[in-house]
């Protein structure tokens, strides 16, 4: 198992998704001897999962049955355990298709946070990319390179405990793509500026205010990025359902001749297969910004460079 | 110090190339090829100057349909703050205040002037303009710029901008796949490179374009196609180097109940490799009508032989050559053949594992039975994504899956995009937003083996132990 490569079967040290029902999963990490703990009982990890098919039924203790699950980044979103907010796969999708990200792309993302977004870059730009990603704190920044590491990935990223802000991603003119979900990006155009390569790349901000956002869209222009745009992206989700509809009884058609069983039954209903939306939904979780940082033309290149070694000399 | 030399060669466009070319928010997918005219917001120009410049270059228009490449830093600043005025209570509109005609602007254009020229032009010639707002007077330029601008970007082709274009300018041949749905479709779909993935689409090579730059030419892809042959245009403007072709694999739909019945035998010389049926072009009337050829030939040359008037010779040798061409167009048609039928081989062999990873189905088949049918295919714990138009279909196919088991976590969504102008105290959503861009369907596949426990068949997604309480579903 890893979270870029699908394997078949369970091993020991794999993190599994145990399926519960609707909505309902839980996330473990499987080992010899463990047991796990469910509402229909207990998983004994030697027996009913090492070995095992992922996406096979395993029986509970208490006769229950739950699946096990191949964990992928978007189940892991769902599932993780929450330092910080987190990115959910709604927006985590837009932004890996509007940063054009694919295999081998190189990404600089601060904050790491909890890792949400972290995990599905790492399979978008798997097996040949990279990910440099960059955290304040000093916990949730080991926490994340743990993580990585149980998952598998830890080849494919370098954590930094540093402040983007001030001290950049750590890497200059490497990066097909930036990310920022902090709460300044404006501070940080300029590192991510530095951070990507010079024929250009794909920037990212996401940002919950918009007071934010319009000062990372003037910091962007500023600094010279193309086709600044912002957006927001919601999801909506359809829950099917049977309906039973009552229908109204508005008497007999014709005046009754005798008067018992000619009425219509009044409880007929028709049967109606649509879908609901939920109750409540999520409304706002934030506004993506997203900009081309251009080409610096050879020219206008080498013209810097020039100056550079004329300062030298 | 960076030395651009190496690099360059892979940022700049070559013959051959497919290119995007961009004016503002319009897209359109082109391939260079020298001499050739083109035809781009309702002007015609070669790309031949394009050829040798870096991608994300803009290129002006001039006069002979020429692409000449625009200086890099063409910082307009715009504000020359002057005259403005506070509101627009005193101005009327009465479609008087340009004194320019419109033919008056055509000679401006035929004089060569420049976008950002006439745009000046009109701003003189416009008697309103300094009663203007500043913000009005931006929101001015900003609309003549875009009108008689001249300018043409050259991009490479990635996923998000071919999305784009396609929705943007024919929206049909995708099923009105809008661009965000196609994003939730890739990761959904959780496509990556080293996988096997399973596309069934009817848009234009679009989706599995998608997929494939997703993939990087790292595992496999196999198309499902209905009809005589699978549709791709869409997929040579992504402009994917040649090794991902390897990776490409096709299958027509109508052997898969033979494929999954076990009863499809790819050996056979004769089988029908394109999925072609009535239409002239089975392999089998094609085997005896070679060996007419051959037959003839020898036939040809023993009347060649046997008379020897030179009147009718020069008619003969017409003849035998025709025959040899024959049976060179025969030769060639059996190696087509012959190669058509290794790759549904191997294409057999890529799906009758039933090991794939993920399946995407984006067309404008009904979804139902095409989802029912190929998710056979795919592995325990894998995900899929279907997409439709319309809700409808789907709600069949959620139902039709809840019964017949063998998916979790199935969701009907779809997604809601809105743009923002975002400007100093003028920043709010744009005035116009997409209506809809289509729903989708997706879950993971597990084993569909019996319960040894519980007998009821019925929803797989509660398991329903008798001891213990149901949770109830709550909104």
């Amino acid at each position: 198992m890893s979270f870029v490569e699908y394997s078949e079967f369970i091993q020991e040290g794999d993190v599994a998704i145990i399926f519960l029902g609707h909505d309902s999963m839980m996330p473990i990490k499987v080992q010899q001897g463990a047991q796990t703990q469910t509402r229909y009982g207990v998983i004994r990890h030697s027996k009913d999962l090492i070995g095992q098919r992922f996406g096979t039924k395993v029986t509970c203790s208490k006769g229950g049955w739950v699946y096990v699950l191949h964990p992928t980044p978007e189940l892991w979103t769902l599932n993780l355990p929450h330092r910080t907010q987190i990115l959910y796969t709604t927006d985590i999708a837009n932004i890996t298709m509007m940063l054009e990200l694919k295999p081998g792309s190189v990404v600089c993302e601060s904050g790491t946070g909890s890792g949400s977004l972290s995990h599905a870059i790492l399979r978008t730009i798997a097996p040949t990319g990279h990910l440099h990603t960059v955290e304040f704190h000093q916990q949730r920044a080991e926490k994340a390179a743990e993580e990585f590491r149980e998952h598998r990935v830890g080849h494919l990223v370098t954590v930094r405990n540093q402040d983007v802000c001030k001290e950049g991603f750590g890497v200059t003119g490497v990066a097909d793509a930036v990310f920022l979900d902090i709460p300044s990006p404006w501070e940080a155009i300029q590192h991510a500026k530095s951070a990507m390569k010079k024929q250009g790349g794909r920037v990212c901000s996401f940002s919950p205010c918009i007071e934010q956002v319009q000062k990372t869209c003037e910091a962007l222009a500023g600094q010279g990025f193309e086709e600044i745009s912002t957006v927001e992206v919601l999801l909506r989700v359809h829950e099917v359902r049977s309906i039973t509809l009552p229908l109204p009884d508005f008497g007999p058609d014709k005046p009754l001749e005798t008067p018992t069983d000619t009425r219509i039954p009044s409880n007929a209903s028709v049967l109606c297969k649509t879908t609901t939306p939920p109750r409540e939904m999520a409304g706002h979780t934030g506004y993506l910004t997203f900009a081309t940082k251009p080409r610096i033309h050879c020219l206008f290149y080498l013209q810097f460079v020039y100056f550079g070694l004329i300062m030298w000399i | 110090m960076a030395d651009n030399e190496d690099d360059d060669s892979q940022q700049r466009v070559n013959e051959g190339d497919y290119v995007v070319l961009k004016r503002g928010d319009i897209y359109k997918a082109v391939q260079i090829q020298k001499k050739k005219k083109t035809v781009f917001e309702k002007q015609w120009f070669f790309l031949d100057n394009a050829v040798g410049e870096l991608y994300g270059t803009t290129f002006e228009v001039v006069s002979g349909g020429t692409l000449q490449p625009r200086k890099p830093k063409h910082v307009e600043h715009a504000a020359d703050a002057k005259e403005a005025g506070t509101d627009n209570r005193h101005i009327l509109d009465d479609g008087k205040s340009q004194k320019l005609t419109r033919d008056d602007i055509e000679t401006l254009k035929e004089q060569g002037l420049k976008g950002q020229e006439i745009v000046q032009q009109l701003i003189e010639n416009s008697t309103t303009f300094r009663d203007k707002t500043e913000f009005a007077q931006e929101k001015y330029i900003k609309k003549k710029k875009k009108k008689y601008e001249n300018s043409v970007m050259v991009l490479r082709p990635s996923c998000r901008i071919l999305a784009m274009m396609y929705h943007g300018r024919e929206p049909g041949k995708i099923c009105h796949l809008r661009y965000d749905t196609l994003a939730q479709m890739l990761t959904l779909g959780n496509i990556h490179a080293g996988s096997k993935v399973l596309v069934f689409e009817t848009c234009a090579g679009l989706v599995l374009g998608a997929v494939m730059e997703r993939m990087g030419g790292y595992g496999s892809v196999v198309q499902m196609y209905p009809g005589g042959g699978p549709v791709r245009a869409g997929v040579e403007s992504f402009g994917f180097p040649p090794h991902f072709n390897e990776t490409l694999h096709e299958f027509p739909i109508q052997h898969v109940n033979a494929l999954l019945a076990g009863t499809l035998d790819t050996d056979a010389k004769d089988i029908d490799a394109d999925g072609l049926q009535a239409n002239g072009e089975k392999s089998d009337p094609t085997s005896p009508k070679k060996a007419e050829n051959k037959k003839e030939s020898p036939d040809a040359e023993d009347q060649n032989m046997e008379t020897n008037s030179s009147e009718n010779s020069a008619a003969e040798k017409e003849a035998q050559e025709r025959e040899k061409r024959r049976e060179i167009r025969g030769q060639e048609k059996k190696v087509r053949m012959e190669e058509k039928r290794k790759k549904l081989a191997a294409a057999a062999v890529l799906l009758q594992g039933r090991n794939a990873d993920g399946l995407v189905i984006a067309s404008r088949f009904h979804p139902c039975p095409v989802l029912l049918g190929l998710i056979k295919f795919l592995a325990p714990s894998r995900p899929f994504v279907v997409y439709s138009q319309y809700k409808e279909p789907l709600i069949e196919c959620y139902t039709k899956l809840r019964e017949q088991g063998g998916a979790v976590s199935l969701r009907l969504t779809d997604s809601w995009i809105r743009h923002y102008q975002v400007l100093p105290n003028r920043t709010h959503p744009v005035l116009l937003m997409s209506g809809g861009g289509g729903y989708l369907l997706s879950g993971t596949t597990v084993t569909t083996d019996t319960p040894k426990v519980n007998t009821e068949p019925t929803s797989v997604e509660e398991p329903a132990a008798k001891r213990v309480k149901l949770e109830e579903e709550t909104e």
